[in-house]
């Protein structure tokens, strides 16, 4: 048994109701709690053992122990949160928010603080 | 041999392609006399990296064999891993890993549903059917972190919990699709137009199906119950459950089989979700895999059959990866033949293709 | 012997056509064929199934060994025989859709074969 037209109620009612996408640029997204956005760091618990950086599939990540600093190449990284699994320390964490988009690849430098009563930790970004 | 035979090429790129395929057709007038397939244009040699990355680091290379059915990717190789190490997954583990298989099945064939109407032509319908399926796509991406790739499944069970609240909440949200769904069935089973788009189209005998090793829907609209779930994998045992099978053969069957093993799998879901205990959701998995086993599954598109060896070391010697795809091609060739030139593309959909899986 | 999910049977080159042919004709499908790299030779197995149950049979040969195709047995195992044959080197003879290492685009010749 065939129908004719069975569609038309759902496209009328599609003609009287909102978008169900949202304005995006307008209105910001949200991003649920457990959203591999990224990988963050709290250097100043980090004990440079380096196990992210070998473990890390599309090895995104290096560790130079000598001149403690951490460097993540966001543009690699896939989010698959292997490293914060394998960390003995805990400090790496996945947390919602993705890379934007930029006109080259760079990484992202951690420098590990001196002295570990220091709080503020440097951050900067090279190429 | 009266008449002059042409040959059409088809794909890579065709606007009902989501994925490049390319085939020769050799026409009489319009009707399709045989057809060469010619894949190949995105192999990505997943299968070599095998031997750079360790067995554990390899879960997250598998999952990203296809973008549909990752999470069972991730799934089927973990418990081939499992398997081989003589690991046993707590059961918790084993049912949150059955009800993420169940909302990839879910997503995976309201994508299908929406690339058919797409592939006949029904652009609105095909707006219909995604937009359902994105309500899917947000329940992963509250419960793995991830709308695509979901890297919750590692070797000894899964990596993420799912509270009870939110299974609760997501058996809710599963009630209201299962509402829509039913609007959207109604149009792909019922239309007059619709139906003669699919109605006797590109037939597979049952004998034909068998002998061309088909999978999945394909083989099951041909009225073989067959249903690889059935062998207890994962939480399956547990669950109660029939084989959904339809005897006509046509595509229209193979519409009508996948839209019934959506219910099925929100069903499914609500078992799972009743009957889930309480307990681990992992154990720690300890030496390396020393040893070779053969595991399949139902993936959406099919059985899927994997192959893992292992010599002691953390590499594994070589890992197999059959997609369901690579089963169904020479049963698209055999439904191909015969056809009229306008049906092609739409023979080419019913068979849910996932190139990229299948080269792999 | 270790659990392989599957029941290994194993074959060598002269009694592997004779095995396919009692396969078909005891009415199993072909599942799978697959190659493994191993030293100086390969390890090959063609997985059969018949409902649930499956069966594989496993071949080992040289490396330079030429070995039947069995497309003429079952027709859909173009594929698998074409993909052993491209990326392991297998040498297959007679196979029904031969591409001649044109199934995958790719720069390399053989690129899962172990030296």
């Amino acid at each position: 048994m065939s129908k004719f037209m069975p569609f038309a109620g759902t496209m009328l009612k599609n003609l009287f109701s909102k978008p169900v996408t949202t304005a995006y640029p307008g209105q910001p997204a949200v991003y649920p709690e457990r959203s591999r956005g990224h990988v963050d760091i709290d250097i100043a618990q980090c004990i440079m053992c380096g196990l992210c950086s070998r473990n890390c599939p599309p090895r995104a990540i290096t560790v130079d122990r000598a001149g403690g600093t951490w460097t993540i190449n966001r543009f690699d990284c896939v989010q698959c949160g292997y490293c914060a699994q394998v960390c003995p320390k805990k400090c790496l964490t996945i947390a919602p928010g993705y890379q934007t988009p930029g006109a080259e690849k760079k990484e992202a430098v951690y420098q590990k603080p001196t002295e570990p009563e220091k709080p503020a930790e440097t951050k900067k970004e090279e190429s | 041999m009266a008449s002059k035979k042409s040959v059409v090429p088809f794909g890579p790129q065709h606007p009902v392609l989501p994925e490049p395929i390319h085939l020769d057709l050799v026409l009489d007038d319009e009707r399709v006399v045989e057809a060469v397939p010619s894949i190949g244009f995105v192999h990505r040699g997943l299968e070599s990296l095998v031997k750079k990355k360790d067995f554990k680091e390899m879960q997250y290379v598998v999952e990203r064999t296809c973008g549909i059915c990752s999470f069972m990717h991730g799934m089927t190789y973990c418990e081939t891993v499992e398997h081989i190490m003589d690991v046993e997954v707590p059961v918790r583990g084993r049912y949150l890993r059955t009800i993420w298989c169940e909302m990839s099945r879910l997503h995976s064939h309201m994508l299908w549903l929406g690339l058919l109407a797409d592939g006949f032509g029904f652009e609105s319908l095909f707006y219909q059917c995604w937009r359902m399926r994105e309500q899917i796509l947000d329940m992963f991406e509250q419960s793995t972190g991830g709308r695509v790739i979901f890297s919750v499944n590692a070797p000894g069970g899964v990596l993420k919990d799912m509270p009870s609240d939110m299974l609760h909440a997501f058996v809710e949200k599963l009630n209201g699709f299962e509402q829509e769904l039913h609007h959207i069935a109604d149009i792909f089973l019922n239309d007059y137009t619709v139906l003669t788009r699919l109605k006797g189209v590109g037939i597979l005998t049952p004998q034909e199906a068998h002998d061309l090793g088909a999978c999945g829907p394909m083989l099951r609209a041909s009225g073989i119950a067959r249903d690889t779930r059935k062998l207890g994998y994962a939480a399956y045992g547990d669950l109660d459950f029939d084989i959904i099978t339809s005897d006509d053969c046509d595509s229209y069957a193979r519409c009508e089989v996948r839209i019934k093993e959506m219910y099925q799998s929100i069903a499914l879901i609500r078992q799972a979700v009743d009957k889930i205990p309480e307990g681990d959701i992992a154990v720690p998995v300890k030496g390396n895999p020393n040893g070779e086993y053969f595991m399949r599954v139902e993936q959406p598109r099919g059985e899927a059959i994997y192959y893992a060896k292992g010599t002691g070391t953390k590499f594994l010697d070589r890992i197999r990866i059959r997609t369901p795809t690579f089963a169904n091609i020479p049963a698209l060739l055999k439904t191909l033949k015969g056809c009229q030139f306008s049906d092609v593309p739409l023979l080419i959909l019913t068979i849910d293709p996932c190139i990229s899986c299948t080269e792999r | 012997m270790a659990d392989t999910g599957c029941e290994l049977i194993p074959v060598t080159t002269g009694e592997f056509l004779m095995k396919v042919m009692e396969m078909k004709a005891a009415d199993y499908r072909l599942m799978q064929a697959h190659a493994v790299s191993i030293e100086n030779g390969y390890e090959l197995s063609y997985t059969f199934g018949k409902d649930y149950e499956w069966i594989s049979l496993r071949l080992v040969i040289d490396e330079n060994e030429e070995i039947p195709s069995i497309t003429h047995i079952y027709d859909a195992a173009f594929l698998y025989e074409n993909e052993m044959a491209e990326l392991f080197g297998v040498k297959i003879k007679m196979i029904s859709v031969d591409y001649h290492d044109k199934l995958y685009r790719m720069d390399d010749t053989t690129p899962m074969k172990t030296l």
